[in-house]
């Protein structure tokens, strides 16, 4: 046990002694974490709009206003023509063309239905299927409120139609703010990458540096020498949840609505799981540079699979399976559903094996493949 | 020139040393291109949706029928209280409740109008509204169904064009953001430590008291990263036709120019990070933290730019990404030539004028 405090002691010498590995360690993510929400905002407003009007008619002036005052959707031009339209997606200045043909007044009323085109810039697959929602929504309350006027004036003619009404309600999150979603996940990005790389590029250090020869003449463990590396980055890592979790509330207003001591338990275990990870990279690596852009090379996979960036239910069936094998997805996952909802331990107590198997199989990798030899 | 090449020589002795770096390099694209392509999508599908039938009737059974069969939604156990309800959102296994009430198809039949109601888990405000929006539509399209005989009067039927993706196929704003992302990592942090890495084994003297010209040390270290990403591009471009299916409609020519100019402008980038700073590790924390962040975000390939608070919107002005973004989209996807770009080929060229001037004038002969 006293090996093991010796170690330690040399640890956070090192790390009180590096200024920038501090400053990296505990401003970065802070500052990063008060700005990226505002940044990473998929919420889709101000899709831009091409009007071309070919009929010039009451109602279609009025569907013009009743699209521009909608709220999603910004003006950008009554051009004259498609081709003059179609000009402006190509200057990305407009995402949609709304054509109205001529003759759209006198079908309405006398045949009762009349097209429109909409083109849409659909490179961002997004933007397009989410404004088009939004403009056949908006086409589908205009042609309502028309029908509404109607009645109104032939009274008695009403409709025998079956209507089904759908009222729905938005449970945890009612006034839909994105923030909400996004702040702990950003949380989890941060502490990921702050732990993955500062954990990655240490015992390598050693190697280029040459201390680990002498590290290796010592009668010291391996698993010693492991969980002195280990512990005082899960230290570190632990404040800088803490610290994170305080940001959240002091910026962005976020409490966690489950229990704070469940959310620690889980910060743990991963954490552990997490640097036994960065520990095993730089195990295997021989330069900094390499055990950088090994990190850097599994990050990104874990990020992007994580579920962050998009929903992992959508994903084919092996690349759900690929997602199930990061440790990231289900501490994403959890973290949202504590912090968001209220979760107890019994919904996530699979989560919380997950990790622990995690922690458990890549330090016992990492022990593994440290030698002691060179 | 004889020199020279002798440099360039050494210079990729240095790269092709290191295999697993170099594995790393070629491997990042081909798994990036894989995964946007196959893995992640915008779009969501298989939405888990529990639904609370107090009705039990033939036409909420129909309902529960056309919500199984599309494939935007994956029906799980019936839920038979509103407690239930939340214990599955706790555990994160349904994203929506559709509730009938009893009588339901009675209701209908006998008034014309009945009532369901979804809950939505808005924790995730997007998949919430694009949820209410699907169930919406199978409803309206069932309530279609209920009334054939009746004309709805004043109907707006929107013929929807998707152009430049008619397949709507969700890789292709991926993909020019992918290439922009990797050359900053070759260009930009490789060789930014790959000159450090001379300073701090010493061997930065020994280059500097050569009868070479300092200048020529550094073009000589640009060149094998000029190389290994005009490479990677013809592998992300090789990939996105084969294996995705994206169709490059521009000149190919004018697209490979485009990103040489972009290439030059990352490797000036880097240099000029290797020539403010001493050790590897701080050249590798401000190419890779300091410039990939900002790639990722402000370059309006992940998240919409016009979003975002206007300070974000003026620093994306001066990352060269956003342009080559910009630039890439217009040639490869929508197929347009050189007049729609001049604007923004114009600014990068200017960058990379003076990052590269800089850079070189900020270059120390001595130590």
């Amino acid at each position: 046990m006293n090996v093991l405090l010796f170690i330690l002691q040399k640890e956070f010498r090192q790390i009180f002694r590096d200024r920038t590995i501090l400053a990296m360690m505990f401003a970065v993510p802070i500052i990063q974490l008060i700005i990226l929400p505002l940044a990473a905002n998929f919420e889709i407003k101000n899709i831009n709009v091409a009007f071309v009007d070919h009929d010039h008619s009451t109602y279609s002036r009025k569907l013009v206003d009743k699209i521009g005052s909608s709220g999603y959707f910004r003006i950008v031009d009554n051009s004259s023509s498609y081709t003059e339209a179609l000009k402006l997606i190509e200057k990305s200045e407009a995402d949609v063309v709304f054509e109205i043909p001529a003759g759209f007044e006198r079908n309405l009323v006398r045949e009762g239905s009349q097209q429109v085109n909409i083109s849409l810039d659909a490179i961002n697959g997004t933007k397009s299927s989410i404004g088009g929602g939004y403009l056949t929504a908006v086409l589908a309350d205009f042609s309502g409120s028309l029908a509404m006027n109607a009645k109104i004036i032939s009274t008695g003619a009403s409709m025998q139609a079956t209507i089904i009404d759908v009222t729905y309600s938005d449970w945890f999150n009612p006034r839909k703010e994105y923030k909400y979603y996004m702040v702990p996940g950003i949380l989890v990005l941060l502490l990921t990458l702050i732990g993955g790389f500062i954990t990655a590029l240490n015992i390598v250090s050693e190697k280029e540096i040459g201390t680990i020869e002498q590290i290796n003449v010592t009668p010291m463990k391996k698993w010693q020498f492991i969980l002195g590396k280990l512990i005082p980055f899960w230290i570190v890592g632990m404040i800088v949840f803490t610290v994170g979790l305080i940001t959240m509330y002091v910026i962005y207003g976020i409490l966690p609505q489950g229990n704070i001591a469940l959310l620690y338990l889980f910060a743990a275990v991963y954490l552990v799981a997490l640097l036994g990870f960065g520990l095993l990279i730089s195990t295997f690596s021989d330069s900094q540079l390499q055990a950088m852009f090994i990190a850097f090379f599994f990050m990104m996979i874990f990020m992007l699979m994580s579920g962050f960036f998009t929903s992992i239910d959508s994903m084919p069936g092996w690349a759900k399976q690929m997602s199930n094998l990061t440790p990231v997805t289900h501490f994403i996952k959890v973290v949202r559903l504590i912090v968001l909802k209220g979760s107890e331990l019994a919904h996530v107590k699979m989560e919380l094996l997950y990790i622990t198997l995690f922690a458990i199989g890549l330090n016992g990798l990492a022990i593994l493949n440290y030698k002691k030899t060179t | 020139m004889k020199q020279l090449l002798a440099f360039i020589r050494k210079e990729f002795y240095h790269v092709f040393r290191d295999k697993r770096t170099l594995l790393i390099l070629f491997g990042l694209p081909v798994v990036q291109i894989a995964l946007f392509g196959f893995a992640l999508s915008s779009e969501v599908k298989n939405i888990g949706i529990a639904v609370f039938d107090h009705a039990h009737d033939v036409t909420s059974q129909q309902i529960i029928q056309r919500v199984r069969t599309s494939s935007y939604f994956e029906v799980k156990d019936p839920v038979i209280n509103y407690d239930e309800i939340e214990e599955r959102f706790k555990e994160g296994s349904i994203k929506c409740a559709l509730i009938f009430p009893p009588n339901f198809a009675e209701d209908l039949g006998r008034s014309g109008r009945a009532q369901v109601q979804i809950i939505t888990d808005a924790s995730d405000p997007n998949t919430a509204t694009i949820v209410v929006n699907y169930l919406g539509a199978i409803l309206a399209s069932y309530q279609h169904q209920l009334n054939p005989t009746i004309q709805i009067p004043y109907q707006i039927i929107p013929q929807v064009r998707q152009l430049y993706n008619e397949e709507q196929n969700g890789s292709l704003n991926f993909i020019p953001g992918v290439i922009a992302l990797i050359f900053m990592i070759v260009s930009t942090a490789l060789t930014s430590v790959s000159v450090v890495r001379e300073k701090e084994t010493g061997t930065m003297e020994i280059l500097l008291v050569s009868p070479f010209k300092p200048i020529m040390v550094l073009v000589a270290k640009t060149v094998p990263y000029l190389v290994l990403s005009i490479i990677n591009l013809i592998i992300i471009l090789l990939l996105s036709v084969f294996l995705l299916g994206v169709e490059i409609r521009g000149s190919l020519i004018l697209l490979f120019a485009e990103s040489i100019l972009f290439i030059i402008t990352c490797l000036s980038l880097g240099l000029l990070i290797s020539n403010n700073t001493n050790s590897q590790k701080t050249a590798m924390l401000i190419s890779m933290m300091g410039m990939m962040l900002p790639t990722l975000l402000l370059t309006g390939f992940m998240f919409p730019l016009e979003n975002m608070p206007w300070i974000f919107q003026a620093v994306s002005h001066i990352l060269p990404s956003r342009y080559y973004y910009i630039i890439i989209k217009a040639v490869m996807l929508k197929g347009l030539g050189f007049s729609y770009v001049w604007k923004e080929t114009l600014i990068l060229a200017g960058m990379a004028v003076f990052l590269l001037t800089v850079a070189l004038k900020k270059f120390k002969t001595t130590l």
